[in-house]
């Protein structure tokens, strides 16, 4: 197996960087970077309830908007001041998680081949939330919405679908209209609803998919938001003057920044570097990468008895269950999804028929990749134990997307990489230690609550805790200190030598 | 990391990540207009005249109409209208010029523009001219002296039936 190419790239070292940096401060269970899609739903929330208290204070009207915000800011600031502030810091701190999480998918790979659904149906999220931010803005109807409606009527006057200039409805205040904000009221409760049907588009294809942060971090942010919302208020910048161009404006860079290029670009450019970002995004999926695919999973019939354990534990619900089509006597039998399966293997390691104690004769597990069936990895692994020599023999697995662990192969210690950790059945574990072939069987994968496969390492966990099928016998819990579990990214080398070299050290200590 | 400095570093993180949220949200400032500018809107929706002669029908063409076709009288026109051409002159030099096509597959509806012309602010002499038919003068002129303040927005409006142009919000000297 070979890292993938993704790996060995400059960005994913910084990122994995940060996210040490990160995994030091808040620990692997807290780290932001890791629940970024989460920490969107968290702040898309957030917006929602302080959008809803807000809405309900809110007049509609050229003379009514203004008014009733100000009216909300300062005669109720110990909480209608409040809930604007959070309003507007939270849409801010949204499109700022929502960069985060789609340069991270992109940096980590996660955006082709099964995963197109997913990465395709995040982008008219993008579009969507900041049209629901402009569109925020302008219900205010202060001189940043006069600058901010006005460009924008400017900008999408360029594309030749109008009859008549939209702007032609902004050159004065006579020629204003109530409709106007009764539209965007209407446009934002809308498209927050078009948000949420889309967050549900984008999470349809992940089972198990996080949309909610780790209790201690929802909590920190809200705090901080808090603290922002006392410390710098959320204000509007003076009532709209339609006969004055506003001219120092203090802008909103994370929602707005379009406008101000629209001073240095033309419509035209501008309308072109939006199209070619969604257009690049969009066929992002498809243009060529440097890894190879490698086949998805294959159900064998004939060794599949339609337990539902790799339904279960597909990450990506790629695997489900139909009535038997053959003559065996079982209800049901599991089928794998082409087009979702991402080639984890984690189907093959939840499968009761992968266990390498059978016979030589037609060992097919009930569900197998075609790139490493199970009878080829129990043979490379006893070709991979009989090479091994001296005390503290080690069997290490790993994964192909976290530390290279070719580089830990020496004459006591073996190694096999595996698409995710989570492939091996735990009974691989148990036959490696049987009748002593190894002393130990240490396991590694990507760093803890960041796997690369989403479930992988808590998978693993799990069924070697036996808490999860298929579980590590419990007849190995008396051999517990011969298996060591440490996870580690292509950052943590050193970390994973170190505690392998612990590991075998302590190996030494145990009878022979 | 101990539990302390795992704290402080949680504290710093959540400082760094709002402060630049904070920041950001309003600052820095953005200059949309410089200080010494000021801005004209030229803004009007106008149908030119007929592209060519209206005709009257003859009595025999007029006996082949459906009844309630006659109703319209006796005069035919084509359906398509001229093109519009404006032009703005400030101090005696060209400002804008622009032919303006009317709208409707048979171009036979109003001509719109829209355009936002910034220009240095102060006393200026603003001279306006339209032309809705095929011939070569402008049939619509209007020449004031304005006093532009910075950051003000003049629109120029064009309603034929008031008698052309209009310059709105100005601190203006009849020229």
């Amino acid at each position: 197996m070979t890292t993938s190419s993704h790996t060995k790239s400059f960005s994913h070292k910084m990122l994995l960087r940060i996210e040490g940096i990160l995994n030091k401060i808040f620990g692997n269970d807290l780290n932001p970077f890791y629940y970024l899609g989460a920490l969107g739903f968290y702040l898309f929330w957030i917006v929602v309830v302080s959008g809803a208290y807000i809405y309900a204070f809110y007049k509609t009207g050229i003379e009514l908007s203004y008014p009733s915000v100000e009216s909300l800011t300062h005669d109720q600031p110990y909480l209608g001041g409040i809930m604007r502030s959070l309003h507007r810091y939270a849409s801010d701190a949204l499109v700022v998680v929502m960069v985060l999480h789609l340069l991270r998918e992109f940096i980590l790979g996660r955006y082709s081949g099964a995963r197109w659904f997913t990465w395709i149906s995040g982008i008219p999220l993008i579009w969507l939330i900041y049209v629901a931010g402009t569109n925020g803005y302008w219900m205010v109807w202060d001189t940043l919405a006069q600058y901010s409606t006005v460009s924008a009527m400017e900008w999408f006057d360029w594309l030749p679908i109008f009859s008549e200039p939209m702007a032609q409805g902004f050159v004065s205040q006579e020629v204003l209209n109530d409709r106007f904000f009764s539209l965007i009221s209407f446009a934002h409760v809308t498209i927050p609803l078009i948000i949420l049907f889309f967050l549900w588009v984008h999470i349809m294809r992940i089972s198990y998919p996080v949309v909610n942060p780790r209790r201690g971090l929802a909590l920190g942010m809200l705090l901080a938001m808090l603290v922002l919302a006392l410390v710098m208020p959320a204000l509007s910048q003076g009532p709209v003057d339609m006969g004055i161009e506003p001219r120092n404006i203090g802008i909103d860079w994370f929602y707005l920044f379009i406008y101000p290029l629209l001073d240095i670009w033309s419509a035209g450019q501008v309308w072109a570097l939006v199209i070619g970002i969604t257009l690049l995004l969009g066929v992002l999926p498809w243009l060529p990468t440097r890894s190879k695919p490698i086949p998805i999973a294959e159900v064998s019939l004939k060794n599949c008895n339609g337990c539902r354990r790799c339904v279960a534990d597909c990450p990506y619900e790629a695997v489900v269950t139909r009535l038997r089509t053959d003559s065996l006597h079982f209800q049901e039998e599991a089928v794998v999804i082409a087009d979702r399966c991402v080639s984890c293997g984690i189907c093959v390691g939840a499968c009761p028929s992968s266990t390498p104690f059978r016979s030589d004769a037609g060992y097919v597990s009930g569900i197998e990749m075609p790139s490493m069936p199970m009878a080829g990895l129990r043979a490379a692994m006893k070709g991979e134990l009989a090479k091994l020599q001296g005390n503290a023999r080690v069997m290490v697995f790993g994964c192909d997307n976290a530390a290279d662990i070719g580089k830990l192969r020496s004459a006591g210690v073996a190694v096999m990489s595996l698409p995710c950790t989570a492939m091996l059945p735990p009974s691989f574990i148990e036959y490696a230690l049987h009748e002593r072939q190894v002393d130990g069987v240490f396991i590694t994968g990507c760093r803890e609550n960041d796997c690369y496969h989403r479930m992988g390492g808590l998978w693993t966990t799990q069924r070697l805790a036996r808490e999860r099928e298929p579980r590590l016998r419990g007849r190995i819990e008396r051999e517990r200190e011969r298996i060591r579990m440490f996870w580690a990214s292509s950052a943590d080398f050193k970390e994973l030598s170190r505690e392998l070299e612990s590991f075998r050290a302590s190996l030494k200590k145990l009878p022979q | 990391m101990s539990k302390p400095l795992q704290y402080i570093g949680q504290g710093l993180f959540y400082a760094l990540f709002f402060g630049v949220i904070g920041y950001f949200s309003t600052l820095p400032k953005y200059t949309h207009l410089p200080a010494d500018e000021t801005l004209i809107k030229l803004s009007f929706k106008h149908a030119g005249q007929h592209a060519g002669e209206c005709r009257e029908r003859t009595p025999e063409e007029m006996a082949k109409l459906p009844v309630y076709q006659r109703k319209g009288g006796t005069t035919v026109c084509p359906r398509g209208r001229s093109d519009v051409v404006v032009e703005l002159e400030l101090d005696g030099k060209r400002l804008y010029h622009e032919i303006l096509r009317p709208t409707g597959v048979a171009h036979s509806s109003n001509a719109n523009i829209y355009r936002r012309i910034p220009v240095k602010a102060g006393t200026h002499i603003l001279k306006a001219r339209l032309k809705d038919h095929p011939g070569e003068d402008y049939n619509y002129v209007h020449e004031e002296t304005v006093n532009l303040a910075p950051g003000r927005i003049m629109v120029i409006d064009f309603k034929s039936e008031l008698g052309g142009f209009i310059f709105k919000n100005k601190n203006t000297t009849q020229g």
